[in-house]
């Protein structure tokens, strides 16, 4: 049995913040959950996966956000508590359906699960999705420990159904991805079917319905902001005239600063869970009491502005300040040290620090950048595109692991804004240039968002080639599946796409699929890409090998070694391919065979043949 | 009560995460309040990988330069890179065989000599544990138990009130069954050999430092 499933009420356990989200979902009786995964909110759809298996639950892994998030709307407005999942870029894919799902609203509990990324660990961009909360009208909850991810999950469904709207539940990658004490509740079972009652005069949005939508959604905000003032999800710890108003993880930083400072008794700290409406009633009794209060908000100055909007309504004339006291930015995630020295400047109060020692003269280091794995297919493609191409083609990308390709020697990186834009921005490179352009999508990408871009090609006559990078997995964001994959294996029966058949279907004359393992065979092909006055599309299809291995699909790997009688030290292996299984060991190139997985590309391309395969 | 802040920090692959989780699993266990944190996405692609435990109350998942109690490095580098988490009080405790970035290999940077970098971090803080961790997990008949060994090594220091018993026990239900058997004896190990290096607190034995494998030595 999953261990989000055991029925023990009470017991307690370290659970990821991720987990502690589902199951607060299980105790809040989910029936319906879908996504498209993203780091930081990539493992609570794989826990929902399994646990689908096991239950009643139905989940799913759609095509993109703004899919998910329609799905969801269907299952919401028949009855059923449901869950979307995404990180932060991925609600800009989705703000289409949720603005007007903010106006027809919901009937079972609708939770949409939003993963912010402060300081970019794995995204494009540091957005402040707390913005959509006041674009769309949404009630917004955020949470600040693993506990409160879950009860808050319940509360929020909670909400949802009281105020017929789905609840943004924002969280952070630090939220996500910490692992913290959590205490069971119970499990609550799912309602395996709802209904849908049809009022079309609501749910179908053509103007004249939609002028009295708004109207109504206007009205449910003033009833959420009269939850918002009541909520205990929005409290102030402490008696003290220093005020320090801040939000989900920074509440950590404040406390853990307050502690250190040891000036419990000179403050008091509101925080906001329900931080969507504003409690403006809750905030001005709090301000009236305090001297000072500073704002501990990680991104955008959202509170901080507010706060004062509301100060001045009510004629309050405390300082109120935040951003650019002590460190605390616009930019990146904040840390305990930073926040605390914010406190000390602000409020002006001692702190004998730690002695840190002096750094300079540490030996210099290298760096160690990620890169794309032993035996990753993604560098042969990039090989063959390079021999053929030359380093002067436009390389639009696009994102997954690829996008390493960007480092050095691959370099084949040139442009990527966000999913789907290595398609739709070759269409523009081509035709404002008269460079070359060769652009990479992966194939769990190309299904999210190429599939429009390469219609626009074809209907507009663009040229240019595009490789999809098919790996038969979602591979960065840990393996999940996608339209394209086979998921026999998996334990569950859906149906699978062929791309080669979508690339056709969507009228491309000039398709290929390659091996990119064979590389003189995949330079063949690359090469008549180059010849064909037109759109060109290579799929390139080989398995990613760490998720071979982890899905037991993987053949004993035969590693290779340089054979030094026959090697004459070209080195076009590893400044070519920059496999991570070689080194230099004596100047020469050597491959450590425990990374080896035998892909062979390497051997093909030594002009001695100095590359063989070990003897078994 | 009192709390402690430590650092993990490797690269991908060496199993640091695991290493953190079981030691806020035997924390939690013990009665000890805990917090890991933890970044995912690139720890499979050979980047670093850094993880941090906080406990005894601290509830921020994150450690700020200079604040670290312990740091635990699996590989000398990445010791040396995560030094700006350090007091003069904290004690580093680092495996000793290098794992050189690739960027090494295309000559876009040089490893450096393995007894200039621990000498480095001897004269900054004041107690450092330096052992060959991939040679003891080796010995504990699985190279991948290098993170029990530098789990059993965190413990031997006694620099938590975490005991070896409640971290034993954490392994044997948290980890797969089938390397049960290497991981306790690589957690031993581990435990030994922090205590035989923690009673040289001021010096650290260069026998120790030198055994290690080092490969593209320069």
């Amino acid at each position: 049995m999953h261990k989000l499933l055991t029925d023990s009420p009470g017991m307690e356990t370290l659970l990821l913040g991720n987990e502690a989200i589902v199951r607060g979902a299980l105790e809040a009786g989910i029936s319906f959950a879908t996504c498209y995964p993203g780091t930081p909110s990539s493992e609570i759809s794989d826990q929902f996966f399994q646990i689908s298996k096991e239950t009643e639950l139905y989940f799913e892994y759609s095509t993109n956000e703004k899919v998910a998030l329609e799905v969801g709307a269907g299952a919401a407005v028949c009855g059923l508590r449901t869950m979307v999942i995404m990180k932060h870029v991925g609600l800009n894919v989705a703000a289409d359906p949720l603005m007007t799902l903010a106006y027809v609203g919901i009937k079972g509990g609708m939770v949409i699960i939003n993963a912010d990324d402060p300081s970019l660990f794995s995204s494009q961009n540091e957005q402040d999705n707390r913005y959509y909360a006041r674009l769309s009208g949404l009630p917004m909850l955020e949470p600040t420990n693993t506990q409160e991810m879950k009860d808050m999950t319940v509360a929020a469904f909670d909400l949802s159904e009281d105020l017929k709207l789905p609840v943004i539940f924002r969280t952070t990658t630090r939220l996500n991805h910490i692992r913290g004490a959590v205490r069971f509740g119970k499990l609550k079972p799912s309602q395996k079917k709802g209904t849908f009652q049809k009022d079309p005069f609501h749910f179908v949005t053509v103007p004249a319905v939609s002028r009295n939508l708004h109207k109504l959604l206007l009205e449910k905000y003033d009833l959420s902001l009269a939850m918002s003032e009541k909520s205990p999800l929005n409290r102030i710890i402490g008696k003290g005239s220093w005020g320090i108003v801040t939000n989900g993880v920074s509440f950590n930083y404040v406390n853990d600063a307050v502690s250190d400072l040891g000036i419990f008794e000179r403050v008091s700290i509101l925080c906001l869970g329900f931080s969507w409406p504003m409690p403006a009633d809750l905030i001005t009794r709090f301000l009236k009491q305090m001297e000072k209060v500073l704002v501990v908000e990680e991104l955008e100055p959202i509170i901080e502005n507010e706060l004062k909007a509301i100060a001045q309504e009510s004629g309050i004339t405390i300082p109120v300040k935040g951003k650019g006291t002590g460190g605390l930015s616009r930019l990146f995630e904040y840390d305990p040290g930073m926040v605390r020295n914010a406190i000390i400047e602000y409020f002006g109060c001692d702190y004998k620090g730690h002695k840190i020692p002096d750094l300079s003269g540490i030996p210099e280091l290298p760096a160690r950048p990620p890169g794309l794995c032993p035996g990753c297919p993604h560098r042969a493609t990039y090989y063959a595109v390079k021999e053929v191409y030359g380093p002067d083609a436009i390389h639009p990308t696009d994102i997954g692991c690829y996008t390493l390709g960007l480092l050095p020697p691959v370099s084949m990186a040139d442009f990527v804004i966000c999913m789907g834009s290595s398609v739709s921005s070759s269409c523009g490179f081509s035709q404002a240039s008269d460079q070359k352009v060769v652009s990479f999508i992966g194939d769990s990408t190309f299904f999210h968002s190429g599939i429009t871009g390469l219609i626009n090609a074809v209907h507009n006559n663009h040229k240019f080639t595009l490789v999809i990078l098919d790996n038969g997995t979602t591979a960065m964001t840990g393996h999940q599946p996608h339209p394209g994959v086979d998921t026999s294996h998996m334990g569950v029966d859906l149906t699978r796409i062929s791309i080669e058949d979508v690339v056709r279907g969507c009228g491309v004359k000039d398709v290929h699929v390659a091996r990119p393992f064979k590389i003189k065979k995949t330079i063949e092909t690359v090469k008549a890409t180059m010849e064909y006055d037109g759109l060109s599309v290579i799929i390139s299809k080989e398995m990613c090998p760490l998720f071979a291995k982890n899905a037991g699909h993987f053949k004993k790997p035969r590693p290779f070694y340089v054979n030094h009688e026959k090697c004459k030290n070209h080195r076009d292996c590893i400044n070519k391919l920059a496999c991570p299984a070689m080194f230099l060991e004596e100047n020469m190139v050597e491959i450590d065979r425990n990374l080896c997985i035998g892909c062979s590309v390497c051997a093909q391309i030594c002009p001695e043949n100095a590359i063989l395969p070990l003897k078994k | 009560m009192k709390s402690w802040r430590l650092v993990f920090t490797g690269v991908g692959g060496q199993g640091n995460l695991l290493a953190s989780r079981l030691l806020g699993e035997a924390a939690l266990s013990a009665g000890i309040p805990a917090v890991v944190s933890e970044i995912h996405g690139m720890a499979q692609r050979g980047g670093i990988v850094e993880s941090a435990v906080l406990l005894g109350g601290v509830t921020s998942p994150v450690v700020s330069n200079g604040e670290a109690d312990v740091l635990i490095g699996f590989e000398p580098v990445e010791t040396l890179r995560a030094l700006n988490k350090c007091n003069i009080n904290t004690l580093v405790i680092t495996n000793t065989c290098p794992l050189p970035p690739f960027t090494a290999a295309i000559g876009q940077g040089v490893y450096p000599p393995l007894n200039d970098m621990l000498r480095f971090v001897k004269k900054k803080v004041k107690k450092v544990i330096a052992l060959d961790g991939n040679a003891l997990a080796d010995k504990a008949g699985n190279p991948l138990s290098l993170n029990i060994v530098m789990l059993g090594a965190l413990i031997g220091s006694k620099a938590l009130t975490i005991s070896a018993e409640d971290v034993k026990k954490t392994i044997s239900t948290s980890t797969k069954q089938t390397f049960l058997e290497s991981n306790l004896k690589a957690f031993d190990l581990g435990f030994r050999d922090s205590q035989k290096n923690g009673n040289q607190i001021d010096k650290v034995s260069l026998h120790v430092l030198e055994a290690g494998n080092i490969p593209g030595k320069n």
